[in-house]
């Protein structure tokens, strides 16, 4: 078996891990090697052809591959290294990470740390049990996304597409650009899960009905879709038998959630969050294996890649800072809880003293909308270290707090984020 | 006297905007904006709606077999069926760098269709 050397190792090549690779190359770290499981850098922005990428990180509108490109020239013209092709088999205890390609076969290479950065996946109808029979033309939205703007296949003519998450509002454009007929987009909720500005340009713009707290109760068809039954849900989130209508289409496009792909992190000892389904993380974004890292939509499911961007090049800035020693741990890690109409706070703890980090953005989901509404970071003690007034909070927006570092005192063991009552 | 609603898409907010318009769509009055931002996107988007059109055209001899387009710019909402259909019709030959114009004057727009992504040729 072929054996290398390196002093991170970076998996996966999707805008995290080329943003936390970059940022390491930057901090001094000389010898980084990305693993991509694709042919290419750019991960999933390669098949989000549409505009609206970078309008925080680069104060301009760009596509997907676009935002990728600005990432993936600087790596070719870097000294960093590069394997496509390549699946990453196993992270090992003592440091060492086994992958395979076709031009090396199996091979091993040594580090110092490891960047998660794998992304995640879609929530298939599997993981949301729609009966029926399994007839060709279910797939999920990033699946079709894939076959029609880089494979150039249509998936189907007549379309249903259940879930109004940001990828079911885009195809729901991206199908009818194309020249099929999107008969709807149905969300289990009471509200839209996407962005707003995907609803409108996406929805509105073609007159694409969206369905507020409906669901598929039932596909048809034995080879190929015929059609779907759906219906209304009550505030049980169970369908009211009465409601239920026949919609007939020949494919079923469905956009119900995104998994953090964490199969070589749990392997290897890496504790999960049970909300995010990623990491358990400090603010340097470190997994509790010291040398191991987490950044991106492995980590938590982000809406824009900006932010992935920001999170990332702290990641990388932070195994640069281990392999270094640069960080002085605090006397008590702070534990981050999150409090009222709070689902989850990233990073999950602050463990550091770093002069140059003035402030910690702490990055979290409500888990109800609310108007009007008043943040707040309190102390063990119940002080309030910030507060935050916000117009909305709404699930489908990832809200991210600053909280300055100088509140923070050296015997505090935990802080609470919460929408005050 | 008409009444036309907007969802503003400035922000997260959304804000339903009002625009009362004569039968000549001449503006009398906006309502319902929460910032002068919303005001003007009200506007815009009343009198003359507008969007950047993305879509993909086919390459020869390229390592991909699409190139992701975009138009350099904004061009009028009502157009872009008509923008998908013309960007179905081209195929160019690769290499092509990102940025390169792939039609100018784009259906009549004055705006051009661009490449957004670099192709090598194989």
């Amino acid at each position: 078996m072929k054996k290398l050397s390196y002093d991170i190792v970076v998996v996966g090549g999707g805008p995290a891990g080329m943003a936390a690779a970059l940022e390491a190359r930057k901090a001094g770290v000389e010898k980084i090697l990305i693993c991509e499981r694709g042919g290419k850098l750019g991960g999933i922005l390669e098949q989000c052809i549409h505009n609206g990428f970078g309008l925080q990180y680069f104060k301009e509108e760009l596509t997907g591959p676009e935002y990728a490109t600005r990432f993936s020239d600087q790596v070719e013209a870097s000294d960093i290294d590069v394997k496509v092709n390549t699946m990453v088999m196993d992270i090992q205890e003592d440091k060492k990470v086994i992958a395979v390609n076709p031009e090396d076969g199996l091979f091993e290479v040594e580090t110092k740390a490891v960047i998660l950065a794998m992304g995640c996946r879609e929530r298939t109808r599997e993981s949301i049990t729609i009966p029926g029979d399994r007839p060709s033309g279910v797939m999920c939205a990033g699946t079709a996304q894939r076959y029609v703007n880089i494979n150039g296949y249509l998936p189907g003519k007549e379309i249903v597409i259940l879930g109004s998450g940001d990828i079911g509002l885009i195809m729901a454009r991206r199908m009818t650009l194309e020249g099929a007929n999107v008969k709807g987009v149905l969300e289990l909720m009471p509200y839209s899960t996407g962005l707003v500005r995907n609803k409108v340009q996406c929805l509105d713009d073609f007159g694409i009905p969206l369905y507020l707290s409906h669901t598929v109760t039932k596909i048809h068809g034995k080879n190929r879709v015929e059609g779907v039954s759906i219906a209304e849900v009550g505030p049980d989130r169970n369908p009211i038998p009465e409601t239920e209508v026949f919609i007939p289409c020949d494919t079923l496009l469905l956009s119900v959630g995104l998994i953090p792909e964490n199969e070589l992190s749990k392997k290897v000892g890496v504790d999960l969050d049970r909300v995010t389904r990623g990491a358990v993380v400090d603010e340097k974004r470190r997994t509790n294996k010291d040398w191991i890292f987490a950044c991106g939509n492995v980590l938590h499911v982000h809406d824009l890649v900006d932010n992935v961007t920001e999170e990332s090049e702290l990641a990388g800035r932070a195994a640069a800072g281990y392999i270094f020693g640069t960080y002085a741990p605090r006397k008590n890690p702070i534990t981050v809880k999150p409090g009222n109409n709070i689902g989850y706070v990233v990073p999950q703890s602050i463990r550091y003293h770093d002069e140059s980090q003035k402030v910690i953005r702490l990055y979290m989901r409500v888990r109800n909308p609310q108007e009007n509404v008043t943040m707040e970071i309190k102390d063990d003690k119940g002080e309030v270290l910030a507060k935050f007034k916000k117009d909305i909070v709404e699930p489908g927006s990832m809200v991210n707090l600053a909280l300055p570092t100088m509140k923070l005192t050296e015997d505090m063991k935990e802080i609470t984020v919460s929408v005050a009552e | 006297m008409a009444k036309t609603n907007i969802i503003c898409i400035r922000c997260p907010k959304g804000c339903h905007i009002t625009v009362t318009h004569d039968d000549d769509r001449n503006i009398q009055s906006i309502e319902g904006f929460s910032c002068p931002r919303g005001e003007e996107y009200a506007k815009t988007e009343f009198t003359n709606p507008v969007r950047v059109f993305t879509s993909t055209v086919r390459v020869k001899g390229g390592d991909l077999d699409l190139l992701p387009v975009k138009t350099n710019g904004s061009i009028p909402k009502p157009m872009m069926m008509d923008a998908a259909r013309e960007s179905c019709r081209i195929e160019i030959e690769a290499p092509v760098k990102i940025g390169d114009v792939i039609q100018s004057n784009f259906c009549g727009t004055g705006i051009d269709l661009v490449a957004a992504r670099n192709i090598k040729a194989i």
